[in-house]
């Protein structure tokens, strides 16, 4: 149940979860360069002898089954990639992070007039003689019917967050949309670029606005534009689909129907897809790498793997407020002003001590992480929070202390602090002893991390205690053993968000700290406040020059590490599924949907 | 009573043969039975080897080794490493402690909570109706469910007041053990429904033995036997259900190796690496096996109609 999903479905859960929030950012997504995608399919070179519906069946299998097929209702990756068949966005986003035409014409830009030059209006004209899967013509009133919908409180929607700051989306004639933000956004692609923005059909839609989504049944056979329609879905276990006769390429797709099967495991995936192929596809292989590579390497593999980075990193948040249960409601409750100015009590009783953070930091292994258990595959290590797109990576962090592991320096640090060694090998300093709780989800895999860091942690002088508890309730906001309560020291998850990465930054500003007052919704679990922190964030709002935007998050991501505000382990591929040796076309996008190209498969 | 034993001893000419009891009895049975004490062995030296074994095999159960990882069995490593390299003998020592004591200790509980209500139920006609309606109560309770609200009631109260570890220990044992009282109460029911109809029950009562005596003396040592085989059988399955809950993230820390998270941490390695699951697999098979013979044994034992053979 790992990766994408549930960084999905934990954003989901709090209402300003990091894809929700990564609304309110004013980066120029345009700015960031290509992305370190790697492809294993190299990229589809306009398919040969590749006609309309002359392949047969694709099976594709998801473990965790959709359970919808409106993207403004998801609940996960797998309701997005399921419904990105059928539904499209304005434009989606490339693998290298750059925007590329879907239902537009063209990709509006300041260069060709189609953006403001006060970065506050975007002009999008659509492909002309569209047409919906029934036949209709599709129009620029379906775009500002969306707009409406998705973006209509009442509705409750999960892309809700990709509404702020959009003052209006109108329709001046049948092929363009203008969309208006109320301040400068940088960030102007924000409303039309992703599966966030997916396009549904008013005719259909028009009886269920407001708190009628909920239940409205065009969720769950929605009329798209996409190179597939709906034939039959059965919520939490199969979508069946057959080609769309209307779609925009006549020559497309090349799968006649599509099987989109959900249920068992990662593991449990791969041998579907490497041992007895009975899928073409299989997707999200999160499994430790000494179990992936015996399947990948076996000489009868039927599969190969699929991956490409986004920005998906796997880290350690370390609580800044203290999560002792004796305080009971104030536990893990943030002070006032800067965390590291909260009174005794109140501030976490030694990871408030930035040498201790430091330590930690270099007690980490990422390293063997990386190494042993996602083998090189499926993630490298990393020190950049957002460890994506590259021009947003922080070159400083290379030489720094804390990103590299070194028990002996860790040790240092400490005795260097007085923290001093007792008879259990746990260091402590005025009665206060350096015995962490350290959570995470239950995931064979993260066991296996906590047991590498619990092994350099100890070493280093640290008491270590593991817990684990099932995703679901992991980012669950208001659950005790949750990460959002966060009622331990130290926990690890991962998170991702747009190619524009103001949204994962803004988890570290005062305001987004989580607490009882915001019913733990905000994303900052770790309780981390700094005002230097909040200007740095505050100024890459206000600057429009891309590079410069860019310069500003390589020194977020430099405050980050070196501040030990996090640490960071790993990046992880944002795709990291299996695709039939056979099955050709594909472009792994570490930005987009896995299915954003679809329509471009054969065999 | 001894006045008519010596007469018969005198009568049958076995003047050398000591004083019979209960449990002497059972015992001359027990060493008949050859599987019940090759089980009873195998117990045993399991017992001995996970109280003992790790202050003779000193290798640690969490060091990391990369290079070793999922090695089969070698001199270094006996029964082979995991795939972070650790070694299984180590962890498949460690782990028999945890799972043996949450096994006997839970059924412990489960037994004495069991006999105790069977006991009183089947013999006072007046508690019957009531602790059986709270006996259906209790079998009719989703196990899992009640499993996980109880945990999250009292687990953090339990590690700060015991530790992290002995806390959890105390709660997955009492857990247990209060979830599985319920068929041994109406096996001991039963066999005390019937019992106490019985012509020496009826005679004890005529020569004025009190309840307790008929109980203990009379009724409990001729019901003992289903509850024993019951309790053998239960160990087995206190094993796997504390693995379920290490499944879940409910039992034990992950860096616990009891038996079963050792089983679980192997399952996707049986093709590559058999030999992580298969011993940590013949421990749970051989001990509940060899249980079951001690129990099977002890059955026959106990049973005065089985006696004389």
């Amino acid at each position: 149940m790992e990766i994408p999903s549930w960084q999905r479905a934990s954003a989901l859960v709090g209402t300003f979860g990091i894809l929700l929030a990564a609304c309110g950012s004013n980066a120029p997504a345009a700015s960031s360069a290509p992305s370190a995608a790697q492809s294993a399919a190299a990229s589809a070179s306009s398919a040969p002898k590749q006609a309309r519906g002359a392949g047969g069946n694709l099976n594709i299998l998801y473990w965790e089954a959709p359970t919808i097929l409106d993207p403004h209702l998801a609940t996960g990756t797998k309701d997005f990639d399921a419904s990105r068949l059928v539904l499209e966005p304005l434009a989606d986003w490339d693998p290298s992070a750059k925007p590329v035409p879907e239902l537009a014409a063209e990709i509006p830009t300041v260069a060709n007039g189609g953006v403001s030059t006060d970065l506050t209006s975007v002009t999008w004209k659509l492909k002309p003689g569209l047409k919906w899967s029934d036949g209709s013509a599709f129009s620029s009133s379906d775009v500002v019917f969306t707009y409406k919908l998705m973006c209509d409180k009442t509705a409750g929607t999960s892309t809700f967050g990709y509404c702020d700051n959009v003052d209006s989306v109108t329709a001046p004639d049948a092929n363009t949309v203008v969309v208006k933000y109320k301040t400068p956004n940088a960030n102007f692609y924000q409303w039309g670029v992703g599966e966030n923005t997916d396009i549904v059909q008013e005719a259909q839609f028009k009886s269920c606005t407001g708190a009628a989504l909920k239940n409205c049944p065009a969720n769950l056979k929605p009329i798209g534009t996409g190179p597939y329609m709906v034939k039959d879905f059965k919520p939490g276990d199969v979508v069946d689909y057959a080609l769309n006769p209307n779609f925009r390429d006549p020559n497309k797709p090349f799968f006649k129907t599509v099987t989109f099967k959900g249920g068992g495991d990662a593991t449990s995936a791969a041998r579907a897809c490497f041992e007895t192929g009975q899928v073409d596809y299989a997707w999200n292989l999160q499994v430790a790498a000494s179990v992936l590579k015996p399947m990948m390497d076996a000489s009868s593999a039927k599969c190969r793997m699929v991956t490409a980075y986004g920005n998906s990193t796997e880290r350690l948040l370390l609580n800044r407020a203290n999560p002792d249960a004796s305080l009971g409601d104030k536990r893990s409750e943030p002070g006032q002003g800067d965390s590291s100015s909260w009174p005794a009590g109140v501030k976490h009783p030694f990871l408030s001590d930035p040498h201790v953070r430091r330590a930690l930091a270099m007690a980490s292994d990422r390293d063997s992480i990386a190494t042993q258990l996602y083998g090189g595959i499926t993630g490298r290590p990393t020190c950049d929070v957002v460890s994506g797109p590259p021009p947003v990576v922080s070159p400083a962090l290379k030489n720094s202390d804390v990103c590299k592991f070194d028990i002996n320096a860790a040790k240092k640090e400490l005795q260097d602090d007085g923290w001093i060694p007792g008879p259990d090998g746990v260091r402590a300093k005025n009665g206060v002893k350096l015995n962490i709780i350290f959570q995470t989800t239950t995931n064979d895999l993260r066991q296996k991390e906590q047991a590498i860091l619990k092994q350099g942690w100890e070493q280093a002088g640290f008491g270590v205690t593991l817990r684990n508890s099932s995703a679901s309730t992991f980012f669950t906001n208001t659950a005790p053993d949750g990460a959002n309560k966060f009622y331990a020291d130290v926990e690890m998850f991962t998170n991702s968000g747009d190619p524009d990465p103001t949204a994962l930054f803004q988890n570290y500003t005062c305001d987004q700290m989580a607490a009882k007052a915001n019913n733990w919704n905000n994303g900052g679990y770790e309780r981390y406040c700094n005002k230097q922190f909040d200007a740095l964030w505050a100024s890459s709002k206000k600057e429009t020059d891309p590079e410069k935007r860019d310069v500003i998050f390589q020194q977020m991501n430099q405050w980050v590490a070196e501040h030990v505000v996090d640490i960071t382990l790993v990046d992880r591929t944002n795709v990291s599924s299996a695709a039939s040796k056979d099955l050709k076309g594909l472009q792994p996008n570490g930005w987009a949907s896995e299915m954003w190209n679809i329509a471009d498969w054969y065999k | 009573m001894a006045a008519i034993q010596a007469e018969i001893a005198v009568g049958g000419g076995e003047a050398l043969r000591p004083a019979r009891s209960l449990w002497r009895d059972a015992w001359y049975t027990f060493t008949r039975d050859k599987l019940a004490v090759a089980g009873l062995a195998v117990t045993i030296v399991i017992v001995i080897l996970v109280l003992g074994g790790p202050y003779v095999w000193t290798k640690s159960k969490d060091a990391l080794d990369y290079g070793i990882a999922l090695q089969p069995p070698t001199l270094a490593h006996p029964f082979g490493t995991d795939d972070l390299g650790r070694d299984m003998l180590a962890r498949v020592l460690f782990g028999g402690r945890i799972s043996i004591a949450v096994g006997v200790v839970s059924i412990v509980i489960a037994m004495t909570l069991g006999t105790a209500i069977g006991a009183f139920a089947g013999y006072f006609g007046k508690l019957d109706n009531l602790l059986m309606r709270v006996t259906d109560i209790f079998l009719s309770l989703p196990t899992l469910p009640v499993l996980l609200v109880l945990i999250y009631l009292f687990r953090d109260t339990l590690q700060r007041t015991l530790g992290e570890v002995e806390g959890i220990f105390v709660m997955i044992v009492a857990v247990i053990g209060v979830l599985n009282w319920m068929p041994v109460a109406r096996l001991v029911r039963a066999s005390f429904l019937s019992l106490k109809q019985k012509e020496f029950v009826e005679a004890a009562r005529c020569i004025g033995a009190t309840d307790a005596r008929i109980i203990f003396q009379h009724l409990l040592p001729n019901a003992l036997s289903p509850v024993l085989v019951a309790a053998t059988i239960g160990v087995g399955g206190a094993i796997i259900t504390e693995s379920t809950l290490s499944f879940l993230g409910l039992g034990f820390p992950s860096d616990v190796p009891t038996w079963g998270r050792l089983l679980y941490d192997a399952q996707n390695y049986l093709d590559i690496a058999p030999y992580t699951s298969i011993f940590p697999g013949l421990a749970i098979f051989l001990i509940v096996l060899s249980i079951n013979y001690v129990g099977d044994g002890l059955r026959d034992a106990l049973d005065p109609r089985h006696r004389q053979r």
